[in-house]
């Protein structure tokens, strides 16, 4: 019985950590479209900051990673 | 807890999606000591091979007008070394061919477990987590021998106000820290998430075509998702690689020029 409850537990707070990726969503979404306002308005720079976006979208989606790590850990090592 | 799914007389998946990612003896049954050769074993030197194959046979006739397999090597040189140039500087050089064996070897092994029946080395934590250290080690060690006590500079923000500069060191101090963590799990939980999501929806296929009379429906949409997850796969296999570079390239330039 008691086991069930800690297996609910980590089942649901795996669930919540899920929520972290909609973060990571927008934060992804907002650097792209960001990126891809100021590209329509100049697009002559734009070729040369395609890495800066990729850094950007790279760390922006680092911490949707970590929710998905978190869920993973709840899943298989709780 | 992987077991459970497969329960008898229980609706469950067919085969668990992470089941791709265990690590088997590739002769016999049995526990995996230090020098079993594994699944792991063989797609990595298969990646070895593949790239060994690739330049050899690229640059063996070093043509003035080159050959398809010339123009594609040529290309991935240029492409890294552009790379290497324009984020961490020209003294960053030195580090190319570090650079470019983590970027081809990275890439091959995405590509390489994009294949059916392949085994993705990059989506094991251990595979990808020695080398973030790598990359952390040589940073940390490049940064100091360079710029000796200077390089604690990265931390001290000079351009931020006096009162903020302790909090700010402190955030600095464990950002620099967590950069190997986020470094390995990006693509190992890239890797890993892409293809759980193609076994889940291959899983789904064959199931509701079992168990009732909706898989008409269904089955040919969850193949449409397979096929578009993977093509989606490809590219995220791709831009994996080239993240996993130019921060590598990022983190160096910090070790090379530390100034805030």
């Amino acid at each position: 019985m008691e086991g069930d409850i800690v297996q609910m537990g980590a089942y649901i707070g795996a669930g919540l950590a899920c929520m972290g990726m909609g973060g990571a969503a927008m934060g992804v979404g907002n650097v792209a479209g960001n990126f891809l306002a100021g590209a329509l308005r100049n697009p002559s720079a734009a070729a040369g900051q395609t890495a800066t976006l990729f850094i950007g979208i790279a760390f922006a989606e680092a911490l949707g990673i970590f929710s998905f790590l978190v869920a993973l850990l709840l899943m298989f090592a709780v | 807890m992987a077991t459970e799914a497969h329960g008898a007389g229980e609706p469950g998946l067919v085969f668990h999606p992470m089941d791709q990612f265990m690590v088997k003896p590739l002769f016999g049954e049995g526990a995996v000591g230090v020098f079993t050769l594994t699944n792991v074993t063989l797609w990595m030197a298969l990646t070895v091979l593949a790239i060994i194959a690739l330049m050899v046979m690229g640059t063996s006739r070093r043509a003035t007008i080159p050959s398809r397999t010339q123009s594609v090597v040529e290309l991935l040189y240029d492409f890294i070394r552009k790379m290497v140039e324009d984020v961490a500087g020209k003294d960053a050089l030195v580090f190319f061919p570090y650079i470019m064996t983590l970027f081809l070897f990275i890439l091959f092994a995405n590509f390489l477990g994009l294949l059916p029946m392949a085994f993705t080395t990059t989506s094991h934590i251990a595979v990808t987590a020695v080398m973030a250290m790598m990359v952390f080690l040589t940073v940390t060690v490049v940064g100091f021998v360079k710029h000796g006590a200077g390089f604690l500079g990265l931390f001290w923000v000079s351009s931020a106000p006096l009162a903020l500069r302790p909090v700010l060191a402190l955030i600095e101090v464990i950002s620099y820290f967590v950069r190997p963590v986020s470094h390995s799990i990006r693509l190992a939980g890239n890797m890993m998430a892409g293809h759980a999501v193609v076994k889940v929806f291959a899983a789904f296929a064959p199931m509701i075509l079992i168990s009732t009379g909706i898989g008409i429906v269904v089955t040919p949409l969850s193949i449409l998702a397979i096929s578009t997850i993977y093509a989606l796969e490809v590219l995220v296999a791709f831009i994996q690689a080239y993240v996993f570079t130019i921060l590598t390239c990022v983190y160096l330039k910090d070790a090379l020029h530390p100034s805030h």
